[in-house]
């Protein structure tokens, strides 16, 4: 934890000074009759997070951060690996939609998580795996009428739009 | 006064429309699902399901997220007696006396009292709702573009003297979610604007859902799986009607520690940055305080669970006063559901009360007959709410992302926001591990836009002088007021070396 809080404060300093320099591709001074110009907003709020995470690291430099000293690791192995299995498991399951779609990214997860992670039963896995596809078509494409992504696996609900649209 | 009656007879009317009483039942009963599994509260059930209620008509979303709302604060209760474990923030004085209790063969009676003394609270907090809210927003009518700058700056202004967080942490919190809200394109030149990377989908802005659901859904079951690694112990409960009966009757003893804990949680829910974490937990110190035996407080005192029970409920109606009246959100779940009254086109704020009459008495109305329900779905359901404090976090979690994903989709279909919700929120938990706390943002997300266009009126109005903020009455009261908090601070430390020193 000693360590993360500098790091984090510099890091996000760096992510406001991009902010600043984002901001001034538009103008970021007074305009006559028009008031701020588009950028003023955004420049000094990256502004505002410069100063506040300078704040922290100073607070830190001084021992005065209640992380200063503390030998806690920021992520021990256990939640490293919690971690790692559930955001990563997640940005797979994000990436994969845009090839196989929603409808069988999300029984992949449940297939991953359920029996995999959780070590549950094949039977609950297959149960789980099968309706919530179904009821997700049912709720967003036929009740509310908002297309998810089905990547390369459109053609597959042809039929299913023929019968429901 | 009889106009108000009339209105809220009106109200009624609308409220009590079948679609609107199964909407108020089934939000009520997810919420109570919702608050009663560790880790989700209210906020998250409102996040999550939010880009569910495209398929209702607006006053019926509300009154279903509404609900929601109710349902989760008497849901977080369960947990927090049956595993010692707090639903949701706003439950945690509810485990002091509610644990104790569910060890020593008592929960059933805890879970009768939590339930009954957040009904209480819910409707003494609805009724002064309704005394307080028509008032207010004429008021708020006269406002101008210097009073509502001035009023948000109030609401950050209470995270920073109120909360008790870091500081300079709180602040970058407000400042991004602000920067965040920037995206797009400028409003008044129509420039395209931070568009990082040249992204097309940087285009058409950040919506606050995608941060909201990035850092309630996707970031708090990552927090969840950290914090839960352990065990936990359900405790038993025995439940029966000759038992209920002798728990209703057993309240008569709390029933002053229920009524005071609703007036203060009304009020200090009202308060952005306060709400009904330290709202309950002032209920608690003060039913103690009042308390013949305070010992017997944290030993598993009846009064205990009740007190803090009936605040987080009346800070949750509390919350909804400014939102309503001002366009200014009293907590996270109402900054959300304030995001979503833009989604279905209406204008947040005072104006709302003259052309949205349904809307609001509805939504109003139906805060009493959610609270009927909540109260008895909450004692005929104890068990299912047991069984369900018992699913594996494993299934939980890919459900939850499931439906974090079909939800960040839903509103704008573009994957895009997808992407940059799972960013938020895997950044929003490394961040919230170093003690960033995340409500500054996801409030300042919601109000940036309105924000800027206030202040870039406001400073066009005064040919680019701030002093307009402080000439001007009501806008310069309010500007005082936030000052005071923001320094609020920095005097007690000043008070603190001040009393420290040698005399």
């Amino acid at each position: 934890m000693n360590r993360a809080e500098p790091v984090m404060a510099v890091i996000m300093a760096l992510c406001s000074i991009g902010l600043m320099v984002k901001s001034a591709e538009l103008p970021v001074g007074w305009i006559p009759d028009e008031g701020p110009g588009g950028g003023a907003f955004p420049f000094w709020l990256g502004a505002g997070m410069l100063v506040c995470c300078i704040w922290t690291f100073v607070k830190w430099l001084r021992g005065r951060s209640p992380y200063s000293g503390s030998d806690k690791p920021y992520m021990d192995r256990q939640t490293l690996m919690l971690f790692v299995t559930a955001a990563g498991s997640l940005t797979v399951m994000i990436g994969l939609i845009h090839f196989i779609g929603v409808y069988f990214a999300v029984p992949a997860l449940l297939v991953f998580y359920v029996r995999f992670v959780g070590r549950h039963s094949w039977w609950l896995t297959a149960a789980l795996a099968a309706a919530t596809p179904v009821v997700t078509f049912f709720f967003f494409e036929i009740a509310l009428r908002i297309t998810l992504p089905k990547g390369h696996t459109e053609p597959m609900f042809y039929p299913l739009y023929d019968m429901f649209l | 006064m009889m106009e108000m009656a009339q209105l809220l007879a009106d109200g009624f009317a609308v409220a009590l429309q079948p679609l609107n009483v199964g909407l108020v039942v089934l939000g009520v009963v997810l919420g109570l699902f919702i608050g009663a599994m560790p880790g989700l509260g209210s906020v998250n059930g409102v996040a999550i399901l939010l880009p569910m209620t495209f398929l209702v008509p607006p006053t019926g979303a509300m009154i279903f997220l509404a609900a929601i709302y109710y349902g989760a604060m008497y849901g977080g209760a369960i947990s927090s007696i049956m595993l010692g474990i707090p639903g949701a923030s706003t439950a945690v004085a509810t485990t002091f006396d509610g644990r104790p209790l569910a060890m020593q063969g008592k929960a059933d009676q805890a879970l009768v009292a939590a339930a009954v003394a957040s009904f209480v609270g819910g409707t003494i907090s609805v009724v002064l709702f309704t005394g307080f809210a028509p008032p207010l927003a004429a008021v708020a009518l006269a406002f101008g573009s210097p009073e509502e700058f001035a009023l948000m700056m109030l609401a950050f202004a209470t995270f920073v003297g109120l909360s008790g967080d870091d500081i300079p942490k709180t602040l970058f919190s407000i400042f991004i979610g602000l920067a965040l809200s920037a995206v797009g394109l400028d409003i008044v030149s129509g420039e395209p604007r931070l568009i990082f990377f040249d992204i097309p989908g940087f285009f058409h802005g950040i919506n606050f859902l995608v941060l909201a659901i990035g850092i309630y859904g996707i970031g708090e079951i990552l927090w969840t799986l950290e914090t839960s690694k352990g065990d936990v112990q359900i405790s038993q409960a025995t439940v029966n009607v000759q038992r209920l009966i002798a728990s209703f009757r057993k309240l008569k003893d709390s029933i002053k520690e229920i009524v005071l804990g609703s007036f203060l949680g009304y009020f200090v829910g009202i308060l952005p940055a306060a709400g009904a974490t330290p709202g309950s937990l002032m209920a608690y110190g003060v039913a103690k305080t009042m308390s013949k035996n305070p010992e017997s407080f944290g030993k598993g005192n009846l009064s205990g669970v009740a007190a803090p029970e009936s605040a987080n409920n009346a800070a949750s109606t509390g919350s909804m006063l400014p939102m309503l009246t001002l366009g200014i959100p009293g907590s996270p779940t109402t900054a959300i559901l304030l995001g979503g009254m833009v989604i279905w086109g209406l204008e947040p704020g005072p104006m709302l009360f003259v052309e949205q009459k349904e809307f609001v008495w509805g939504l109003i109305a139906s805060l009493y007959v959610a609270n009927v329900f909540a109260l008895l779905v909450n004692v005929a359901f104890i068990p299912a709410f047991i069984w369900v404090l018992r699913m594996p976090f494993a299934i939980l979690a890919p459900m939850i992302f499931i439906l974090c994903v079909v939800g960040g989709y839903a509103p704008t279909q573009d994957m895009h926001d997808v992407w940059l919700m799972l960013l938020f929120g895997v950044v929003g938990y490394l961040l919230r591990k170093l003690d960033y706390p995340m409500a500054p943002a996801v409030l300042a997300i919601v109000l940036g836009p309105l924000a800027e266009a206030s202040m870039r009126q406001s400073l066009l109005i005064a040919h680019g002088s701030p002093a307009i903020f402080f000439t001007r009455p009501i806008a310069g009261s309010i500007m005082v007021v936030a000052i005071i908090l923001l320094l609020l601070p920095l005097l007690k430390r000043v008070h603190r070396a001040w009393k420290g020193a040698p005399a």
